[in-house]
């Protein structure tokens, strides 16, 4: 129940960051790749979940693979708000 | 004796090899012989001059204390950030005392890689208070700050990633494919450095504008800046070539510096690929840092406002890194002006959008964003200075 809240207000953040809805279909594309998301919206995400679940996500404490679709993201905010 | 400048060092560095390379395929640590071996290094760079020496000691004192200090801190749950802040200010200190002595032509607290070990020394620390780091032994400390093959100039290693390699047993297989693969570096660095480096620098021959037709003259100059941006990559890529492949022969992945800069079809992209370790290091301790803050504390009132800002400040703090002097300065700020102007173009241009995957568009792109670099390079060379110069005083 905590976990869907969590993956829906993630969805939103990430939809409202890279301004497309195809975010919620495409879970697994890369969105680096795909443009949907470049180091500075990297960086609004890190504030935007920071302010959302006051999960603080230091620049360099996950690497960039773990952490570039949709799915990951969320998952990468999951393990830290369970703690 | 300067490392990969001075003959003699490739000797030192080809004997230092043997043990290690024994070490690597007899399945043992190669790390307390890397140190052992770094120490010596050091003491030839550093042995002619007493007072490099002691720069270097006393740099090696403070990082020491401070980062410890700082990570019994965070270890024991008091994360006391004053304590960060005056380790952060204690660790740049000599690096920022040498840069503004340069400025009066006074060598305080300069040792050669000052500004390497202090990237290295300025990321643990970050690193611990972001609870990135919880913990890290004395030696491991000491080996990721004074491993000798990336010691004067990079490429800049990440602590976690550096000690992870120096306490790893490497298979018989594992080692002789990282061992081969390092005298290759060494030898494809050596031709970039040695041979392509210098051809290219015999053909740089700035001067200021002639008499001759303006054409011809203008034409010169572009000559010089490709042929100054071709030696620099050469030499750099050369000598970042043979700091990673002698890395790899003592067990050490040093990561890539350079990934053909001149293909690149924007100046972004061209930051992805031209020394890459210090751009990748700015982008996360300097940019995102700087714009994290600015987006908490809504500085400006939109994402490209923040953007901008934030190259500004990284490539401005580049280019005073570089050197106290108008080049390097003009340099940073001309790079931080092109950097917030491509995301600007790219993201609001409709032009930009319509044709982006059109191949013509993508040749026109490269076209334009080579010669942006090059005339960045003749900036950095000086050789803008000169013209400039010359046009003034005629």
């Amino acid at each position: 129940m905590a976990n869907s809240t969590v993956e829906e207000r993630m969805l939103d953040l990430i939809e409202e960051i890279c301004d497309d809805e195809v975010i919620r279909e495409e879970r697994d594309i890369d969105l680096f790749e795909a443009g949907l998301l470049d180091s500075m919206a990297a960086i609004e995400l890190l504030v935007g979940i920071e302010s959302e679940f006051g999960v603080v996500i230091a620049p360099t404490a996950v690497e960039r693979e773990e952490m570039n679709s949709v799915n990951k993201i969320i998952h990468q905010v999951e393990i830290r708000t369970q703690g | 004796m300067n490392f990969y400048i001075d003959p003699a060092f490739y000797v030192f560095l080809a004997i230092a090899i043997i043990p290690a390379a024994v070490l690597g395929f007899t399945g043992h640590r190669i790390k307390y012989y890397g140190l052992a071996a770094s120490i010596v290094f050091l003491l030839l760079l550093f042995g002619e001059t007493v007072q490099g020496m002691v720069a270097f000691l006393v740099f090696l004192a403070i990082a020491c204390c401070s980062t410890f200090w700082v990570l019994h801190s965070w270890h024991v749950g008091e994360k006391a950030l004053w304590k960060f802040r005056i380790a952060l200010v204690a660790v740049i200190a000599p690096l920022v005392v040498y840069k503004i002595g340069t400025v009066f032509d006074q060598n305080l607290m300069g040792f050669l890689g000052l500004s390497y070990i202090t990237f290295k020394a300025v990321q643990v620390l970050i690193e611990v208070r972001d609870d990135v780091i919880e913990q890290m032994s004395f030696l491991d400390y000491l080996y990721f700050l004074v491993f000798f093959t990336p010691f004067t100039s990079g490429p800049i290693d990440r602590s976690r990633r550096f000690s992870e390699d120096a306490n790893r047993v490497y298979s018989r297989s594992e080692y002789a494919d990282l061992l081969a693969r390092g005298i290759m570096l060494l030898l494809i660095g050596a031709v970039y450095q040695k041979v392509l480096g210098t051809v290219f620098f015999g053909w740089f021959t700035p001067a200021p504008l002639g008499d001759g037709p303006l054409w011809r003259e203008l034409a010169s100059q572009v000559k010089d800046a490709y042929v100054y941006g071709f030696y620099l990559f050469f030499d750099f890529a050369g000598y970042s070539l043979m700091a990673m492949g002698a890395s790899y022969c003592f067990g050490i992945k040093t990561p890539r510096n350079f990934r053909a800069p001149f293909l690149a079809l924007d100046i972004r992209e061209f930051w992805d690929r031209w020394h890459m370790t210090l751009s990748t290091w700015l982008r996360d301790f300097v940019f995102m840092r700087v714009v994290k803050s600015a987006t908490r504390r809504k500085l400006f009132k939109d994402r490209l406002h923040t953007a901008c800002f934030g190259y500004l400040v990284n490539f401005m703090l580049m280019g005073a890194w570089h050197g106290l002097t108008v080049d390097y300065l003009v340099y940073g700020a001309y790079y931080g002006v092109l950097m917030g102007a491509t995301d600007v173009y790219q993201k609001k241009s409709p032009f930009h959008k319509a044709h982006r995957k059109d191949r013509w568009y993508k040749v026109l792109q490269w076209f334009v964003t080579i010669n942006l670099v090059m005339l960045g390079m003749a900036i950095f060379s000086g050789q803008l200075h000169t013209v400039v110069g010359g046009l003034i005083h005629g």
